[in-house]
């Protein structure tokens, strides 16, 4: 049973979640893409600050910005 | 290691040297680049934490037997697609110059995302050789590698190297030049894309193939696939659209088909390629728990005390350079008092020589006067190296990406900002890493506002001068503030106009914590040191030769000369008078004839020609040439200060500093007006260089030049004014 698709933004610190999808356009995709972010990646919510979104993606950290964050569809994992 | 030479003469090289090979070295922001650069070449430069320090293509040599080899430090990339200018510098390297072999530079605690790159110079066909950087580090955390394994699964020779240790360093070039000179080089490692994709694939590289479409011998199945991405810079290479249009056609097909677009999948197989390999090569002894960078970040970045702690540790910046400095600034004032006693005591007392003027007024006055700040300036750029190379640089970007994104920048804007306070030059090269054309000019033209290190000692000299000692540390950090205020909201009026767009996709890696080690740091302050240094030593000491001069000539008009000696002659005449009275009114013309000789030079008559323009600000002649002077470098200010109160004064060993001098000519609010002045108006003239070649355009330069100097002129008379009225 697949759990609902939300946007990264609605993570809670410490989930993981796994992407599914990246609404968005070429550069924002391809950008993402090269930071480890591809659906099918699981990935953990690190911290949130009020601003940018800090993920655990594959080891290292990430930080995408909150009008990015709310582009990428997640699963819980 | 023994047959590795360091050299610095190519030259001298060429005639014994067989070969010449280039290597170019790519890798990921932080993964060790240009500590590798380093430890091959022994090159002086510096290594940081935030991506993208490089921004020039930095070269050395160094040479292995016979072969003399050329390594080429490419800008940091994540990927082959360029986002940024940098990352299209490394990729236009990697594609068009076609180096004889390129050492892609892994952090081995991060290596599937590294590995990302990796593949994609792999696939592009260029010859490779991997080098597992930091594996020590990895290897503590519990990550156990199978090189062997590992490098038969890629199809690429992977050698380990601990950077800062230079570990590793004469294995890796041996393999580079050996893979280089290998005449039969195996096909590189094909990853397989799924049916669909391939099908695909084959039919573009076909197209591709038939029309003879392979720009800069790039292969068809890399133009495919990059085509197929959707990638922007080879769509604009191949110049025969239908095979463009086929591959949009091909993409839209891909995607209602696979429910994804290619460029997902693509990446999705090449990550699946990587961990397919890493599965069987690399053991992880430890579940991923929380670092100790994890639990720094949770206090750092947290949203209560992630501001306040970013300006705490501003502050402790601004009173370190002040305090610790401190002493040292005496013993170099002393020794430069001491030095223009004894120069000028090279003279008989009373006699008049040129060359005395020109070493004790013109060369101690102006360069001692700026070689006094060394100590500020060394402490701050310990502080700016010390933030970078410890990560903390990525952390600022982080926090004041909500402020920011408030003037349409994002987060990532504020580190070319940050390095600014060193100097603006390397500040605006920084701004490579912006993706977005109108962020990075936008961010460029606010730039000067950060107050860089060479305007740190005028204020070293006017705060000490006009503020009680414990307003010394918050005056600078007001200082420093009222910049950076400035800087956000002429960004935002500049976004809000005539820069007006969307802002770019802020995406950006938080690297771990890292103790900085000595030599980084230690190079960078060196070579800081040096620069201010050498600096002084030339175009400082040019000018204040040049600005002493212009102060010597021409000459009082020989009847106003006549005048001051038949006064001196009326002193002499009275017989009544004490002889000390005598000498003392004597004195007093002297000063007055200096002071008249003075304004009657080449300079006084120019400071006097601005001074109505300037003098709303609260500034008389002096200060403004000094403020023309500043124009060169911002330093000369101080300098010329020390000039023009040096020729004005009768000279001796007990001469008053030159602080004591200002705080007897002019108020605090003057002070505070001087200060304004420097940090808002004309950047200096290598500024405004560097930014007619970073954008690209006079147009841009000019504006900045205007438009901060016009802001500057603003601000200044207004607080001066309203200071006027208040006090």
């Amino acid at each position: 049973m697949h759990s609902n698709l939300i946007p990264l933004t609605m993570a809670r610190p410490g989930q993981r979640v796994r992407v599914t999808r990246v609404e968005g356009g070429h550069g924002l995709r391809g950008r993402l893409c090269a930071m480890g972010l591809v659906p099918g990646t699981p990935v953990e919510v690190v911290c949130f600050g009020g601003g940018p979104v800090v993920l655990n993606v594959l080891g290292g950290r990430v930080m995408i910005g909150r009008g990015m964050a709310d582009k990428v569809m997640v699963r819980e994992a | 290691m023994a047959n590795i030479v360091r050299t610095d003469e190519p030259a001298r090289q060429a005639a014994t040297t067989t070969r010449q090979l280039t290597v170019a070295l790519a890798g990921n922001p932080n993964a060790g680049k240009t500590t590798i650069f380093n430890a091959l070449t022994g090159g002086r430069q510096h290594v940081g934490n935030y991506p993208g320090v490089t921004v020039e293509k930095k070269e050395g040599s160094c040479r292995v037997g016979q072969t003399h080899l050329r390594i080429v430090d490419l800008p940091g990339t994540y990927s082959l697609t360029a986002y940024s200018a940098e990352e299209l510098v490394a990729r236009n390297f990697l594609i068009h110059d076609r180096p004889d072999v390129v050492i892609d530079v892994l952090d081995a605690s991060n290596l599937e995302r590294n590995l990302y790159l990796a593949v994609q110079i792999m696939e592009l066909g260029a010859p490779l050789v991997l080098a597992l950087n930091m594996s020590d580090v990895a290897e503590q955390r519990g990550i156990r590698f199978d090189l062997g394994l590992l490098s038969d699964l890629l199809g690429v020779p992977i050698m380990p190297t601990i950077g800062h240790k230079g570990l590793g360093k004469a294995d890796l070039l041996a393999k580079a030049v050996e893979v280089a000179e290998r005449q039969d080089r195996p096909a590189p490692r094909r990853i397989d894309y799924g049916p669909e994709m391939e099908a695909e694939i084959g039919k573009l590289q076909q197209r591709i193939d038939q029309a003879g479409q392979t720009p800069d011998g790039a292969g068809s199945r890399w133009l495919a696939l990059k085509l197929l991405e959707g990638d922007e810079n080879v769509r604009e290479r191949i110049a025969d659209t239908s095979i463009v249009a086929a591959a949009e056609q091909a993409a839209e097909r891909l995607d209602s088909l696979l429910g994804d677009t290619p460029e997902a999948l693509i990446a999705d197989r090449r990550y699946g390629f990587i961990a397919g390999a890493c599965q069987e090569a690399v053991r992880s002894t430890v579940e991923s728990r929380r670092s100790t960078s994890d639990r720094i970040d949770m206090v750092v970045t947290s949203r209560v005390l992630g501001l306040p702690i970013f300006l705490a540790l501003m502050y402790g910046v601004f009173h370190l350079t002040f305090t610790l400095g401190d002493p040292a600034m005496g013993w170099i004032e002393a020794g430069f008092g001491w030095l223009s006693g004894a120069v000028g005591g090279l003279w008989p007392e009373g006699s008049e020589s040129l060359l005395r003027s020109l070493l004790v007024d013109g060369v101690i006055g102006g360069v001692g006067g700026v070689l006094v700040f060394l100590p500020n300036i060394v402490l701050l750029f310990l502080a700016i190296a010390l933030l970078e190379d410890t990560g903390y640089m990525a952390r600022a970007a982080f926090l004041m990406d909500r402020l920011m994104h408030k003037i349409g920048l994002h987060g990532k804007s504020f580190v070319p900002m940050l390095i600014g306070f060193g100097c603006s030059v390397p500040a605006i090269m920084a701004t490579r890493t912006l993706e977005s054309s109108r962020d990075r000019l936008t961010t460029m033209m606010v730039i000067p506002l950060m107050s860089c290190g060479a305007r740190l000692p005028i204020y070293a000299l006017i705060i000490p001068a006009f503020f009680p000692r414990a307003w010394h540390a918050p005056m600078l950090w007001i200082i420093y503030l009222i910049g950076i205020i400035l800087a956000v909201l002429l960004a935002k009026l500049l976004k809000s106009t005539i820069l007006r767009g969307e802002a770019p996709p802020f995406v950006m890696e938080l690297p771990p914590y890292r103790a900085p080690t000595l030599r980084s740091v230690g190079l960078h302050m060196w070579n800081r040191c040096g620069a201010y240094l050498k600096k002084a030593g030339t175009v400082i000491l040019a000018i204040s030769i040049v600005l002493w001069a212009m102060q010597q000539w021409p000459d009082l008009p020989q009847d106003r000369e006549a005048a001051f000696a038949a006064q001196r002659g009326l002193v002499l005449a009275r017989t009544q008078l004490p002889p000390e009275a005598k000498d003392e009114l004597i004195a007093e013309i002297d000063q007055a004839e200096a002071q008249a000789a003075l304004e009657a030079s080449l300079m006084g008559r120019i400071g006097r020609g601005i001074e109505p323009i300037l003098r709303p600000c609260g500034f008389d002649w002096k200060i403004s040439t000094a403020m023309i002077g500043a124009f060169a470098a911002k330093e000369v200010f101080v300098a010329q200060m020390g000039i023009v109160y040096s020729l004005g004064e009768e000279q001796d060993e007990e001469s008053e500093p030159l602080r004591a001098r200002l705080q007897a000519a002019y108020t605090p609010l003057q002070g505070f007006c001087i200060m304004l002045f420097c940090l808002i108006s004309a950047p200096c003239m290598a500024t405004i260089a560097i930014t007619r070649r970073e954008s690209n355009s006079w147009k841009w330069a000019m504006f900045q030049l205007a438009g901060l100097t016009v802001l500057a002129w603003v601000i200044t008379a207004t607080v001066y004014q309203v200071g006027r009225l208040l006090s």
